[in-house]
């Protein structure tokens, strides 16, 4: 293992924000945008498909301080992707701002701006739509083929070799394997098979999607957004209104949360529509029910999972299908479905012999779906782990017991993870810390509480990725500044999560100094360096190496200054700190003088930017282990203790990965036990919102433990991989095996709910 | 999408008789904790105020507890007499409810008012016997208003719990802590006579008493099941997102049983 | 219509519409710190207080507050400062815009019940809803900020 012994990295340090947030001040796109502008909003479609026969606004544009009403007449005929992803995207250019066809329930039909919420409010109930109302594809089995086709437009376009096809409502398709899996399965002693079912689930974070847009003073679109990804931002914008990227600046305050969501443009495209057309600024904030019915939830996936062993518990073939519904528009389908294989079969790299995995991503018209934490990941190893589960028990093995022998260790080529090397892989050690930690031998067993009630548990693993291998793109510019501070400025968002101190704890390393020391600044398309944006696990491990690697090259041009100073060669000097000394003692210049120096009569520039793309992605690997109470007579489920060890690598700030870690597994939590999204037959969602889909209280998720156990990555700064997505992945598997062993009953359809327990009791496995 | 609520004039009735005739136009409504109204789509021509008329104190009598109309359910939940009087169980038909703030919020005279056939408050008073003050229809059992046409238009000004010697339990079942209810159960016993509530059916709470005797002999295991049994048997359920007719109809068996020996257990 | 209240310790005349919220109100009087994050009294988000009186100021009539006493965060800047570091210390404000609602209430607890136990914090927040923390973090920084008030007693 390397060099751990660091300094300002791998320690607990408060967020640079921490305190102004804590305390209030404004730091949101609301708090920090002017409120003298027109509001925006959206009319959206009742019904789930239909064309706009004819739409009149005339008496709607008389309300007094009514701006302007746009329709599908109004707005660029060339399609595009909302999808926040390295151009050429992977998802389909299917969107248009307004279309003429709706197709989904909340499908936008007419933008109106206006002075005030009330004048905005009676013209959007004034607006007269006469709809064609066409027969919707509810049903996502029945989607591919269907002679109801959701984009049959000519102008529908992929950009990638996804294996999409609009005219069969195909978003994506594709099939990979090594080696013969119906061979080796049919020559397993035992074979699990079956389909698990997940749900569309709301990232539901505090902060709606809002945006504020203004012309500058030099006639540019100004976006203030709250975004992950400001870069992607510009160029979808761009595309939407057909203009030049060059008139597009986009910067992000604090955001109150993504978790994915805010990877896709959803608020965006309105007020930039109404202030590109009329010179004027404008808001658009999404209430809670739009985020429900109109934001960019999770993929629905049906998983279909075949897993053989033999009588000793050698896992060696699994075979995974995947049906994902990427509902109305392709939104990150082609991309999310491709983890629900890749990151769950790895996991069993130990002795698998054969894999295959397969996928189709089909459009239906329901909400589409978009980025959440776990991307597909989450519903493939719920599937693959619970299946792991229940091949245990018919066997007759311990479910730690089976992990242990077959987990992926340190060293191996994991097949189904694109033959990447597990370099930095402490599984083994995060099974075993946990086991220990949770006491699994004492807490497995079905213990009878009384009252109907019993006590039972659960496990799971999990893995993620870190970053987009080959793609994803992270930079830093840092800069000597007065007195000898520092600037970062970065591209990525901290969303929350705080990656604007651990970059800053990561430059503070490198550069000798305190977290203090280093001013950070970011996201803005104009002032910040190119970064792909903050998703797909990548800031820490993609975006920290970057910011190492700009700190190295400050360093040889500080160095370069303070030689000139010292009047000897660069080779002369070393970077020390708050000085650079010569080598041989003689002397030294101090960073505030060096920083003074650099600005009078200096050609020598004191800032250095660096860009970074990582040809692998090193998973993040983990353990969950939960304690349930089941009420036996009731359904009902407590969770009562959850214990996690994370391999996140090295944890650049273990208070901010525990946070995120106990963050993760509560919203896992949430969409194993309570967070259901379900359609009304007129294709309407019923959850829409906090009333009805209901996310975990602090009552609901009993007592969290988390310790890491780390392996160093030798390509991560410092050793780092990533933190902030594996952590939602064991809950659903983890449950629903606790669940199992307490009722005999698997659940595959989550949530699962204490009605679906109670059934599952009285009626046995269906 | 369009802001819900619309008000168009907002008065602080001055007086009762005020508020009455205000809100004999339809368009007007009188004001509770407005949690529920907010939601609605809906235009009020005037919204009337109570709470200047001095609706939100308890008042504690020989012979029972007259709570004003404006009463928080956070103020009930902490009342210590009514703790007493429920042996607890004011407190636990109401802590589920959202959170502190909402519950500092909502109004005992809202949660009647509306009927509402999730509202744990209503399941609880009609197993105390209470009795409601209509500023113009007078005293009346709970259990008619509860009956009375939703059209009616009155003020509810005040309720009226006997400090009866009576023994209650409250239970609910809840798919997630806070949520509303799939199911609630308020089992009361009074010199013999046993009153069984059960409410979020998902209509509003119905009364039941043990017609059969079931429990004349005593609450033992059996005779609670048996009672458990036959209230589930009468009570109309159905479905909803919360849960269908027949899991209700299970949890409703488990419930009653389990409030019944509960109740055993206290007496 | 005309209200006078007192926001945050300063008297106030303001002319508003029947149907403003209070929300609305304070935030149009600079109060950013007050945030909507649902439209049906779930999340807790806009906690204000009101003679004290920890309540949704989205389920408010701003017409209803006259004459009352109400309290935002930018108005207990200090009180608020005696624990929130201890959360800060966590990580656990994380996004933060769910901070203020629940830095209300943390107050508000604090004042009815200066020792609470953990199932006492539990309950009496269990209406501030927060999607990144998993609450334990929140918990832990209010945990170790009464402890540290008894070392010092």
């Amino acid at each position: 293992m390397a060099e751990t012994n660091f300094r300002v990295v791998n320690k607990a340090v408060r967020k640079k924000d921490a305190m102004q947030l804590l305390l209030g001040k404004p730091a949101y796109v609301d708090d920090v945008t002017p409120h003298d502008c027109l509001i925006v909003k959206v009319l959206r479609s009742p019904h789930a498909h239909a064309l706009i026969e004819e739409i009149n606004t005339d008496i709607a544009r008389k309300v007094p301080g009514v701006e302007c009403i746009f329709t599908y007449k109004d707005v660029p005929q060339k399609r595009f992707t909302m999808a926040g992803q390295t151009f050429p995207e992977p998802s389909p250019y299917d969107r248009l701002i307004l279309d003429q066809r709706v197709r989904f329930v909340g499908d936008a039909v007419a933008i109106v701006a206006g002075e005030s919420e009330k004048a905005v409010d009676k013209a959007l109930k004034l607006i007269k739509v006469k709809y064609q109302v066409l027969e919707p594809v509810l049903d996502f089995h029945t989607a591919k083929d269907n002679k109801i086709l959701v984009h049959p437009e000519d102008n529908w376009r992929s950009l990638c070799p996804v294996g999409a096809d609009n005219q069969r409502n195909l978003c994506a398709s594709d099939t990979c394997g090594d080696r013969d899996v119906d061979a080796v399965l049919a020559d397993c002693d035992e074979v699990v098979e079956h389909t698990y079912h997940t749900k569309a689930c709301q990232q539901a974070m505090m902060e709606t999607f809002r945006t504020y847009t203004e012309i500058d003073h030099y006639g540019r679109l100004h976006i203030i957004s709250s975004t992950q990804i400001v870069f992607h931002v510009r160029r979808i914008i761009a595309n939407a209104l057909d203009i030049p990227k060059s008139k597009i600046h986009v910067e992000k305050p604090r955001i109150g949360g993504g978790f994915g969501a805010k990877q896709s443009v959803v608020a965006e495209v309105y007020p930039a529509l109404v202030t590109w057309k009329t010179g004027k600024a404008a808001k658009m904030i999404y209430s809670r029910e739009e985020s429900q019915i109109a934001g960019s939830p999770r993929h629905e996936m049906e998983v279909h999972v075949r897993v053989g062993a033999n009588k000793d518990g050698v896992i060696r073939a699994i075979d995974v299908y995947t049906l994902s519904n990427t509902g109305a528009f392709g939104e990150h389908g082609p991309t999310t479905v491709g983890l629900s294989g890749h990151k769950s079969i790895p996991l069993y790299t130990g002795n698998l012999e054969a894999f295959r995995f397969a996928y189709d991503v089909v459009y239906t018209n329901v909400q589409a779906a978009g980025a959440y934490r776990g991307y597909g990941a989450t519903q493939g190893i719920f599937a693959v782990e619970s299946a792991v589960s229940e091949l245990a028990d018919r066997l007759g093995i311990d479910p730690v017991a089976i992990r242990e022998r077959n987990m992926v260790r340190e060293g191996q080529v994991m097949t189904a993870y694109y033959n990447e090397q597990a370099n930095a892989c402490a599984l083994d050690r995060c099974m075993a810390r946990c086991k220990e930690l949770f006491g699994w031998d004492e807490k497995y067993p079905v213990r009878d509480m009384g009252n109907g009630k019993v006590r039972t548990a659960g496990v799971a693993m999990a893995m993620q990725g870190s970053g987009i291998s080959g793609v994803d793109v992270g930079s830093a510019t840092i800069k000597l500044s007065d007195e000898g501070f520092y600037n970062l400025s970065i591209g990525a968002a901290d969303m929350g999560t705080g990656c604007d101190t651990i970059l800053a704890q990561m430059a503070a390393e490198c550069l000798d100094c305190s977290v203090d020391d280093i001013a950070v600044f970011g996201a803005d398309s104009d002032a910040s360096p190119y970064d792909s944006g903050s998703y797909a696990s990548s800031t820490t491990y993609v975006t920290g190496k970057a910011v190492e690697k700009a700190c190295a090259q400050l360093k040889e041009n500080l160095c370069k200054v303070a030689a000139d100073m010292l009047g000897c060669g660069t080779d002369e000097v070393e970077f020390a700190g708050r000085t650079v000394k010569k080598l041989d003692g003689t002397s030294e210049v101090s960073l505030f003088d060096i920083a003074t120096k650099s600005m009078c009569g200096n050609e020598t520039v004191v800032q250095a930017t660096a860009s970074h793309s990582s040809p692998v992605s090193p998973p993040p690997f983990m353990v969950g282990m939960v304690e349930i109470e089941l009420d036996k007579e009731t359904g009902q489920v407590d969770v009562v203790d959850y214990v996690a060890v994370v391999d996140c690598g090295t944890p650049v700030n273990p208070a901010l990965a525990r946070v995120q870690t106990e963050g993760g597994i509560v919203q896992g939590i949430g969409m194993a036990l309570f967070e259901d999204v379900t359609y009304e037959p007129t294709g309407r969602i019923a959850e829409n919102s906090f009333m009805q889909y209901k996310i975990p209280t602090r009552l609901d998720m009993g007592k969290l433990r988390v310790e890491f156990e780390s392996s160093y990555e030798q390509s991560g700064p410092f050793g780092a991989k990533s933190i902030g997505e594996i952590v939602i992945n064991t809950p659903s598997p983890a449950l629903a095996h606790a669940i199992a062993h307490a009722t005999g009953v698997w659940h595959r359809e989550l949530p699962i709910t204490p009605e679906k327990v109670l059934w599952g009791i009285q009626k046995g496995q269906e | 999408m369009g802001k819900v609520l619309s008000i168009n004039q907002y008065v602080r009735a001055q007086s009762l008789d005020e508020a009455y005739t205000l809100c004999q136009k339809k368009n007007n409504v009188v004001l509770g904790g407005m949690l529920w109204l907010k939601m609605h789509r809906r235009q009020v021509g005037t919204a009337i105020d109570l709470c200047d008329l001095g609706l939100d104190k308890i008042e504690e009598t020989e012979t029972e507890y007259r709570i004003g109309a404006m009463v928080p359910l956070r103020a009930l939940e902490l009342h210590e007499g009514f703790a007493k009087l429920t042996q607890g169980a004011m407190e636990e038909a109401v802590k589920h409810i959202v959170g502190v703030q909402f519950r500092n919020c909502a109004t005992l005279g809202g949660s009647l008012w509306g009927r509402f056939g999730f509202s744990d408050v209503l399941t609880l008073f009609l197993a105390l016997d209470a009795r409601v003050k209509l500023h113009h229809a007078g005293e009346m059992p709970l259990a008619d208003f509860a009956a009375l046409p939703r059209t009616t238009r009155d003020i509810l000004t005040e309720v009226i719990v006997p400090k009866t010697a009576r023994r209650v339990v409250y239970l609910s079942q809840r798919n997630i802590s806070t949520d509303f209810p799939a199911l609630t159960v308020a089992l009361a016993a009074q010199g013999g006579a046993y009153t069984c509530v059960v409410g979020a059916r998902p209509m509003p709470a119905a009364v039941f008493a043990d017609d059969k005797g079931l429990l004349a002999q005593g609450i033992t295991e059996e005779s609670a099941r048996a009672f458990a049994e036959d209230i589930a048997s009468r009570a109309a359920l159905a479905g909803n997102m919360r849960g269908s007719a027949d899991y209700r109809r299970e949890i409703c068996k488990v419930l009653v049983r389990r409030a019944a020996l509960a109740l055993a257990k206290e007496g | 219509m005309e209200i006078k209240l007192t926001l945050n310790g300063k008297p106030l005349t303001a002319e508003i519409d029947a149907d403003t919220l209070l929300i609305d109100f304070v935030r149009a009087h600079g109060c950013y710190s007050v945030k909507r994050g649902c439209e049906t009294a779930n999340c807790g988000l806009c906690t204000v207080l009101m003679d004290g009186t920890p309540v949704l100021s989205c389920s408010v009539l701003a017409a209803r507050a006259a004459g009352h006493q109400v309290q935002t965060l930018e108005g207990l800047q200090e009180e608020a400062e005696n624990f929130v570091g201890f959360i800060a210390d966590q990580g656990a404000e994380q996004c933060g815009f769910c901070n203020p609602g629940f830095v209300m209430n943390t107050i508000a607890l604090l004042r009815e019940n200066p020792d609470p136990t953990d199932d006492e914090i539990r309950a009496y927040l269990a209406g501030n809803l927060c999607r990144c923390s998993g609450y334990e973090g929140q918990l832990r920084g209010i945990r170790a900020y009464l402890d540290s008030r008894k070392g010092e007693a």
